[in-house]
């Protein structure tokens, strides 16, 4: 058990450092100068060489990346060029939207996807099943912003129900910030239920005629809790992990989804960041971003801990 | 059918795409749409940059099929002209990440000594989301039509790479693989003889499912005014002129996500048909 | 309906005899594929007496493990009874019809008045419950006791089962046990509610020949201290004559033959069995390995498959003293003896 702890941190600590190690070559291929491009055509020599200094990146290559290394190991991810704040203030600002989307969101996406993939696998080959193939694929042929618009046509615009876009200003309650959340999160949930769908049946698929599941029912229990209690837990360690990729999706989609809705979160900030070529903004979300990833799978290595105790040996 | 008069002939292709439902459909969705953008200047009946203040956000109907846009621009057409440079995209994109995942894919399930180093950084990239890292490398390499290209083509690179390398390190092991080794056949050769051949199918979907992930992260990037120009119509930036009217010309917004919706689905249809087709034991059920 | 609280008693079902505990009658069960129908179970008739061990033998195919599965109504799907009665006197001695008891009824059957064990101990436990959770899920099923008298009840079970150091292997999951470790935990399980008939389906196949004979004694010993019946499936003649006192052989969805155990070994009355029993594996000769799938094959050919029987005796095709009558018309069920039934017409040569 240690071992499979230490050996899964270890794996999360190379592929973190491979991930930072990406980060800067990206940031760095930039063709050009990035202080000249930052700054735009109007700029004196002096000012870009002044920017150069103040980024750092008047040094050979190989300084860079070890000061680059020394800043973010004392948590630093560097100074924002436009917002005139650290790069980390800048992005916790902007956390609360986003981390409520994505969270708002799986819990849309896992709260389709689990029933209906269960179903799905359950009454296998009938109407049901081939509808729900047959939606989740739709599901994930569309793109989530679009989604996003066509909620709002429908329910901001002509029925009103929800606030078309914004987040009730920064005086705003928080039911009112929630309510600023309901049509993004359903339109990013909705999406992302399709994969979680066909990954929940297809292993209940897998499960449902292993010999346990048979045992279970000559004990003499309701298909719902054979189903639930001896079947589900044994399909959910494949389920987790898909959620777990689930969550890159669901990131990936809340960038465009907070643009469609003027969500003032971290995926605007990298958007206007990209328009304004704020090059450390770009680099520390990205890291950020990636190490939340990382850590969300992390974590779900760390669930099959609990649930299969096999994995405990 | 023939099938039935000619019991002894083998199965012909055709027989075989139309025996599976989702292909059949995925296919023919996908030359429609593919047939539609590439004849667009026979089908469509206005130019796509054609202005006409006066006829500006006119619903749809018998004169404008999709309506009109800001500027009075024919939807229907635009969408078809959009479909020419968002197909372009999506195949250029996995045109590239196929060559990239490819090659790293069988160098690091051929070669122990690259794999760790390439394993862990198709693991690393993995890690970020598409659309963030195709933002992210837009940003670096400057915006146009090659760098979203470039970028999309990078982003979906490690996918192909995780398969091929699975497989190679399969093939590497198959015994005819041993002897044409143990026969001293050059390495870059087993690869393209055996290793190659043998990864057509695997390929073949994945890559199908990667035209449709890149023409859905392709419209995310126009739509975000990060990637191609805002002018350029893509279904994507065609979407995004629109946002400013929702609520008022809904129909530029609906019709170009209809398009992209059902091209992607296609895709997707056929990427199933395939794997289906090709290899019923990679199906697993999804 | 079928599953009201009265017990569907049909008047005929009053007619099964004090001393049988479960009575199939003529049962039919298909796989029911589009339009056609594999035949898996083909008019099977069994009795099951009180206190008495009824072997199923057959190989694989021939429909005594879908027998089994058809008593305790957990055919997977396509599989379906579409005839015949399997009568079943419950504890309270009502008479109930498996074949048509309702769902909820059904439930209350299983594992409380028939528990099964089946072939695969290293897969039929869930590998996410310890054994404990296991057993006391069996035992709060159906008995309303709190969780320390069924964990009580479940470490008693492993007791029974011979578990060394039981009260530790109660917390212990399936994964850190041996394959007939897992199998005793099986019996303890389908026992706790103390069922009064067991059905075991192949339960000794997948397990090593000394662990084999451990389970079978067991098996045997339970059977006198609880008093239970017994239903037997398995493919191994060598099994049935350590633990059986009737024996009904099955051949391609039809038992053929059906006697005691000692008349069946010492006077077989079908062909098949006879060459069942000629190739029974010689134990100074054959003991160190399991042997059970070179068992069967001195017998020429192969079952036939049940979608494509032939119109005779499914046995014809196969059968050393084969007529052209056998292959006109199907054999009827026939007397060899006191309670000595064969399904060959040529059983006299025999």
């Amino acid at each position: 058990m240690v071992r499979f702890v230490l050996q899964r941190f270890l794996g999360m600590l190379s592929v973190m450092f491979v991930v930072v190690t990406i980060v800067f070559v990206i940031v760095r291929v930039a063709p050009g100068d990035p202080a000249a491009v930052m700054l735009g055509p109007d700029a004196t020599p002096a000012d870009i060489e002044a920017l150069r200094t103040r980024l750092g990146i008047d040094r050979p290559l190989v300084m860079q990346y070890v000061f680059f290394l020394g800043q973010l190991l004392r948590g630093d991810l560097g100074q924002s060029i436009f917002l005139d704040m650290p790069v980390a203030s800048a992005l916790l600002d902007r956390a609360e939207p986003t981390f409520f989307l994505t969270l708002f969101s799986i819990l849309i996406a896992a709260g389709i996807a689990l029933p209906v993939g269960i179903m799905a696998a359950y009454r296998r080959g009938t109407f049901f099943d081939q509808s729900v193939t047959t939606l989740t694929m739709l599901a994930a042929s569309i793109p989530s912003f679009w989604l996003g618009l066509i909620l709002i046509q429908v329910f901001a615009v002509r029925l009103g129900w929800f606030p078309v876009a914004g987040y009730g200003g920064p005086d705003a309650s928080l039911m009112t910030r929630l309510s600023h959340l309901v049509l993004p999160a359903v339109a990013l949930g909705v999406v992302s239920s399709a994969l979680i769908t066909r990954f929940t049946r297809a292993s209940m698929l897998d499960v449902l005629n292993d010999d346990y599941v048979r045992t279970a029912r000559s004990k003499g229990m309701s298909e719902f809790r054979v189903v639930l209690r001896h079947a589900f837990k044994n399909a959910l360690i494949p389920v987790l992990t898909v959620i777990g990729l689930t969550a890159a999706l669901l990131i990936s989609g809340a960038v465009v989804t907070e643009t469609v809705f003027s969500l003032p979160g971290v995926g605007n900030l990298v958007v206007s960041a990209v328009l304004r070529r704020d090059y450390p903004v770009i680099q520390g979300a990205l890291l950020v971003i990636a190490a939340i990833y990382v850590l969300i799978n992390f974590g779900i290595d760390m669930l099959y801990l609990m649930i299969d105790p096999r994995v405990r040996y | 059918m023939a099938a039935a008069s000619d019991a002894y002939a083998p199965p012909r292709l055709l027989t075989l795409i139309l025996q599976r439902k989702t292909l059949a459909v995925g296919l023919l969705i996908l030359a429609v749409v593919t047939l539609l953008a590439v004849l667009a200047p026979l089908v469509a009946p206005y130019s796509p940059s054609k202005l006409s203040i006066v006829n500006r956000l006119k619903p749809p109907g018998a004169e404008w099929f999709f309506g009109t846009d800001e500027f009075g621009r024919d939807i229907f057409s635009r969408t078809i002209y959009a479909g020419q440079l968002s197909l372009l995209v999506g195949a250029a994109a996995t045109a590239f990440a196929c060559v990239v995942g490819i090659a790293l894919g069988i160098v690091a399930g051929f070669f122990r000594k690259a794999d760790a180093l390439v394993s862990r950084v198709v693991d690393a990239m993995m890690a970020f989301p598409d659309i963030l890292l195709a933002i992210a490398l837009v940003a670096a390499l400057g915006p146009s039509l090659a760098t979203v290209i470039v970028a999309l083509g990078i982003v979906y690179a490690p996918r192909l790479a995780r398969i091929v390398r699975a497989s190679t390190l399969v093939i590497r092991e198959l015994p005819y693989v041993e002897a044409a080794r143990a026969l001293g056949v050059p390495t870059w050769r087993i690869m393209t003889r055996h290793v190659l051949r043998n990864l057509v199918s695997p390929i073949l979907v994945q890559a199908t499912f990667i035209f449709a992930y890149a023409m859905l992260a392709e419209a995310g990037l126009s739509f975000l005014g990060v990637g191609v120009s805002p002018e350029i119509p893509t279904w994507g930036t065609m979407i995004a002129s629109g946002r400013q009217y929702v609520g008022q010309a809904d129909w530029m917004t609906v019709f170009p996500g209809i398009a992209i919706v059902l091209t992607v689905l296609s895709l997707q249809l056929v990427g199933d048909g395939l794997r289906d087709l090709l290899d019923p034991r990679l199906r697993k059920d999804l | 309906m079928a599953h009201s609280a009265a017990v569907p008693v049909r008047p005929e079902a009053a007619m099964l005899a004090d001393d049988v505990m479960l009575k199939a009658d003529d049962l039919q069960t298909h796989f029911i594929m589009g339009s056609r129908a594999a035949k898996s179970v083909d008019g099977v008739s069994l009795t099951v007496r009180r206190g008495e061990t009824l072997a199923v033998v057959g190989e694989s195919g021939s429909g005594k493990s879908v027998t089994s599965l058809s008593i305790m109504r957990l055919l997977a799907h396509p599989g379906r009874i579409v005839g015949g009665r399997i009568l079943y006197r419950l504890r309270d001695g009502t008479v109930v019809d498996l074949a048509t008891t309702g769902q909820k009824l059904m439930r209350s059957i299983r594992g409380r008045e028939i528990a099964m064990i089946f072939q695969e101990p290293m897969t039929s436990l869930n590998p996410l419950f310890t054994v404990g959770d296991q057993i006391m899920e069996m035992v709060r099923l159906h008995e309303p006791v709190s969780r320390n008298e069924a964990r009580a009840r479940a470490l008693e079970m492993l007791e029974l089962v011979e578990i060394p150091a039981a009260a530790k292997r109660l917390d212990q999951y399936p994964h850190e046990m041996s394959g007939g470790m897992r199998q005793r935990v099986m019996i303890a399980l389908a026992l706790a509610c103390r069922p009064a008939l067991l059905i075991a389906d192949e339960p000794t196949t997948a397990l090593d020949v000394t662990i084999q004979a451990q389970i079978l004694d067991l098996m045997r010993r339970l059977q006198r201290e609880i008093g239970m019946s017994i239903l037997f499936v398995t493919h191994n003649l060598g099994v049935v004559a350590e633990i059986a006192h009737e024996v009904a052989v099955m051949y391609a969805g039809r038992v053929v033959e059906q006697a005691s155990v000692t008349d069946l070994f010492a006077r077989p009355k079908h062909p098949y069995t006879k060459g069942l029993l000629a190739c029974i594996p010689d134990p100074k000769r054959d003991r160190a390995t399991d042997g059970s799938r070179r068992m069967l094959d001195p017998i020429p050919g192969s079952v036939p498959s049940i979608m494509a029987l032939p119109r005779g005796c499914s046995f014809a095709p196969r059968c050393p003293l084969v007529e052209p009558a056998c292959e006109a018309e199907p054999p009827v069920l026939e007397r060899a003896g006191v309670n000595h039934l064969t399904r060959c017409r040529r059983h006299e040569l025999l």
